[in-house]
């Protein structure tokens, strides 16, 4: 795979972008993971993500101008998740369960700080957490005097400052005050810069001339500070930015900002790293992850009973749970593949490019790559357009490439496209009594395996109604090949179907499965294609089909290969309605989702397969209508009440919607049947039936578990055969049962069997890839 | 039942050409062109293996897995 086309598609998926709330605080705090946890109950664990990024909890908590709350996107439903008052019922029930220890550094580096102001002290925390011994320096008779001072005790009781002062200090800060730092004299700076490894002067907004002698100051008599590193004119001098003069309202989160800003540029100073290689941008706001808010009903803010006390317990948590939380994952919510992987697209981008990296070692992803069902609806899901199938596809086609696909996963679909590819059942024909085609008919391989005898009518229909001759060709579009990464094969094919067009005088092409449409319109678009349900909205339907009732309404499912095939879905929508259908739709042909055939899934995973499918099943109770073969069979399988378009028109039983899927035998028997009924019946050419090797008798729970484990009953047949040439059998003493095993392809099919007069009573089968024999 | 795996879903099969009850022995398992000895029951005189379908589906499906994505 190429790196820069990953690293492209990585970048198109924005799940991991912050939430508006964590994008807007200056410290970053995660309140999307308090809220998870708060509404869980689990308050102490918020409390844990609260004060690993936010010094002074308690402080905080109650004088923050939280500018999260201003940007959260539940404002959209019902209003603003009350982040501040949670922070508020945090402090109040999990302060004491705060744990707080500081590095221990091998050679503590001093560190002077001027200022014991919100700035100043956060970055004294910073600082000692990093295993350096800071003392502070403050003029005042106490630390943070301005916030006693400037704020009501209601808004900020001074129990909450001294808890947070406390918790400092016994963090090994020394807070010296009454001591004012001065420009000469007994408290100097320069004793100070002298004595300390590094200064920070953190002494608020404000002109600083006594400073003069020794730093440079800005025409405003400032100090003059970097803004990006707060860097000043001596090396190993720092200042807050407040210094700088810019926007002085005061806030006390933009304080604790700049004082972590300082303490990030010092600790680098100190440990003589740049200070500013990848350094985050702290003043960023925004984010561009995408919030479906319109998939939430409005709720409304809790209310706290007590408006004073705020929020008790559970009132904290009904608020928590208001929090979305903000994912975008539109694509894994749909996605019963992304969704079984427990993963999103950026992370999985990502695991694939690994698993396609690796020299030596196991390739863990090789079986979630091969589960995607390659269907689109992601892409048309996502924000910004990102298609996984692209990226599982682009994954396959590298492990082909690389001999690292296993065998498993795609042999058996290989092999049935192989067998319709065939002179066993591929054939092409111009129209009987015609030497030429003005079109050529092309069923694909599913639907004559599924309702052969309704595409015999359909072509019927077609050469009664098509001047110019009209063709037949049995053959396969070469999907799964190129569903499973093998570009050669998947040429073959295509290769194949060209040379027959231009030998049959380029007729323009009729198909009518709309994985093989999408196929020659994607791969050889300048072939004419068309869809036969748009050719029937056209020529009209047979006459004897007349609109009847269908009994109860329809629900219309999309094949994936069709969603954006409009005039397609159109015709089909149109031919129903003409036909007494009451047609109504799930979710829309463009939104529409895999049967789990697409990108072969079923054969990799048949469990995500089956998720495909189920999921889809339970959207409507009505009977389902389908256009692909291998939709309508799948629903058929899982249990749900399906009609394939051509039942409608050509029904070939009083209730088709009860049809059972054929099966992976029954829809060989179907295309062997079909070539020698047309070729018989319309070409008149001599078929002889074939002769089954022998006779078997298989109950339908055996039946169904010889399809689930991707057994063919004409291969058991020939292991029987076999066997019974050889005598090469273990029998059972006690049940008289033969057992017998047989090499088929890349398989080694065992057999339990019974000879009765009826036939071989076939008791179960199964297989295994691995050869054992006895050394010789 | 003839016991030779020690195990007690085994069918108390003979082999139908030799008339002989199976016998665990060393055979040979082999998966993209990877080699490995293996002990099951075979017959003694012509060699035929048998392969149960618990062993089928289980451990040797969960090897031939591992073997394909290395
Ligand atoms: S809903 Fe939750 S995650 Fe989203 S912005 Fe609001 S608090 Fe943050
Ligand atoms: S199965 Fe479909 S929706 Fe899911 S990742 Fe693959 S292409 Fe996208
Ligand atoms: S829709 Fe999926 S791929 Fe697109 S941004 Fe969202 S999570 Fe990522
Ligand atoms: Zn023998």
């Amino acid at each position: 795979m190429d790196g820069d086309q990953v690293k492209a598609w990585e970048a198109l998926c924005i799940e991991e972008q912050p939430p508006a709330c964590a994008a807007a605080c200056p410290l970053r705090v995660d309140a999307r993971g308090m809220a998870e946890k708060m509404a869980a109950g689990d308050f102490n664990g918020a409390m844990a993500l609260y004060s690993r990024v936010v010094p002074f909890p308690a402080i905080i908590a109650h004088i923050c101008e939280h500018p999260c709350e201003a940007v959260c996107r539940r404002a959209e439903a019902g209003g603003a998740v009350r982040i501040g008052a949670l922070e508020r019922a945090l402090v109040e029930e999990a302060y004491p369960t705060i744990r707080r220890s500081a590095q221990r550094a091998r050679k503590p580096k001093t560190i002077a700080i001027v200022g014991a102001g919100l700035a100043g002290l956060t970055a004294a925390f910073d600082l000692v957490m990093k295993g350096h011994a800071v003392t502070v320096f403050e003029t005042e008779a106490r630390p943070l005097e301005r916030l006693r001072l400037d704020i009501d005790s209601s808004v900020l009781p001074p129990s909450a400052i001294d808890a947070d002062l406390g918790a400092l200090t016994s963090l090994g800060v020394d807070i010296r005050c009454r001591q004012r730092v001065t420009g000469g004299g007994s408290q100097a700076l320069g004793d100070l810069i002298a004595g300390h490894d590094a200064v920070l002067l953190a002494t608020g907004p404000g002109p600083a001339v006594q400073f003069s002698e020794t730093l440079r100051l800005t025409a405003a008599g400032r100090i003059d500070l970097d803004p990006l590193t707060l860097a000043t004119s001596l090396p190993t001098v720092f200042g807050s930015s407040l210094h700088s003069g810019g926007d002085e309202t005061y806030s006390a989160i933009l304080s604790v900002r700049d004082g972590r800003r300082a303490a990030v540029s010092l600790d680098r100073f100190l440990q003589g790293a740049s200070l500013t290689a990848s350094r985050a941008d702290d003043t960023a706001t925004g984010t561009c992850l995408y919030v479906n808010t319109a998939r939430h009903a409005a709720v409304p803010p809790v209310e706290p009973a007590d408006p004073v006390a705020g929020y008790c317990h559970a009132e904290a948590m009904s608020e928590a749970a208001r929090c979305f939380p903000c994912h975008c994952l539109e694509c894994v919510k749909a996605c019963a593949y992304l969704t079984h992987y427990k993963t999103y697209p950026k992370r999985a981008v990502r695991e694939i490019y690994n698993n396609d990296s690796i020299i030596m070692g196991n390739r863990k992803s090789n079986r979630m790559i091969d589960s995607c069902a390659l269907c689109g609806l992601c892409q048309e899901l996502c924000p910004n357009d990102l298609a996984m199938g692209d990226v599982c596809l682009d994954a396959r086609q590298s492990m082909v490439d690389h001999g690292h696909m296993p065998a498993s996963h795609h042999d058996f679909a290989l092999r049935d496209m192989a067998f319709s590819r065939s002179d066993d059942v591929a054939f092409v024909r111009h129209q009987p009594g015609h030497d030429h085609s003005a079109v050529l008919f092309f069923p694909g391989c599913q639907l004559p395996a599924s309702a052969p005898r309704q595409v015999e009518a359909v072509y019927r229909h077609l050469c009664d109604h098509l001047p110019g001759g009209v063709g037949f060709m049995l053959d396969c579009c070469g999907a799964p090949a190129h569903w499973s990464g093998r570009k050669a094969l998947h040429q073959d094919a295509l290769d194949h179907i060209r040379a027959i067009w231009e030998d049959h005088g380029r007729p323009r092409l009729i198909t009518a499965c709309s994985t093989c449409l999408k196929q020659i319109g994607e791969f050889m678009p300048d072939l004419p294609v068309a869809s036969l349900w748009t050719e029937l909205a056209a020529i009209g339907l047979p006459d004897h089909v007349a609109a009847r009732s269908v009994a109860g309404p329809l629900a219309i499912h999309d094949p994936c290969t069709s969603r954006h095939a409009h005039d397609v879905q159109a015709a089909v929508r149109s031919i129903a309605t003409l036909l007494g259908a009451d047609v109504r739709e799930l979710t829309g042909a463009e939104k529409t989702t895999c049967c789990g055939y697409g990108g072969l899934v079923s054969f990799a995973n048949p469990e995500v397969g089956n998720a495909f499918v189920d999921r889809r099943i339970e959207e409507s109770d009505d009977d389902y209508l389908a256009y692909c073969a291998m939709c309508r069979d799948n629903f058929a399988r899982r249990g749900k009440r399906a009609l394939h378009l051509i039942d409608l028109i050509f029904p070939d039983a009083d209730d088709p919607a009860a049809r059972p899927d054929p099966g992976f035998s029954g829809r060989r028997d179907n295309r062997l049947r079909l070539r020698r009924r047309l070729l018989r019946d319309l070409w008149g050419e001599s078929m002889s039936d074939p002769v089954p090797p022998v006779a078997l008798v298989i109950a339908d729970a055996v039946r169904a578990d010889i399809e689930r484990k991707l057994l063919l009953v004409d291969d058991i047949a020939e292991v029987i055969a076999e066997a019974q040439r050889t005598g090469r059998v273990f029998k059972d003493r006690t049940s008289g049962h033969l057992t017998t095993s047989g090499r088929v392809g890349t398989i080694t099919t065992w057999v339990e069997y019974e000879p009765t007069d009826a036939g071989f009573v076939v008791h179960r089968a199964y297989g295994h890839r691995m050869q054992v024999e006895v050394k010789p | 039942m003839t016991g030779v795996s020690g195990d007690p879903n085994t069918p108390d099969l003979v082999c139908g050409s030799c008339d002989k009850p199976l016998e665990m022995r060393k055979v040979e398992a082999s998966y993209l062109g990877q080699t490995f000895p293996v002990d099951l029951p075979c017959c003694p005189s012509c060699g035929f293996v048998y392969v149960s379908e618990e062993l089928a589906s289980g451990r040797m499906l969960k090897v031939e897995q591992a073997l394909e994505d290395k």
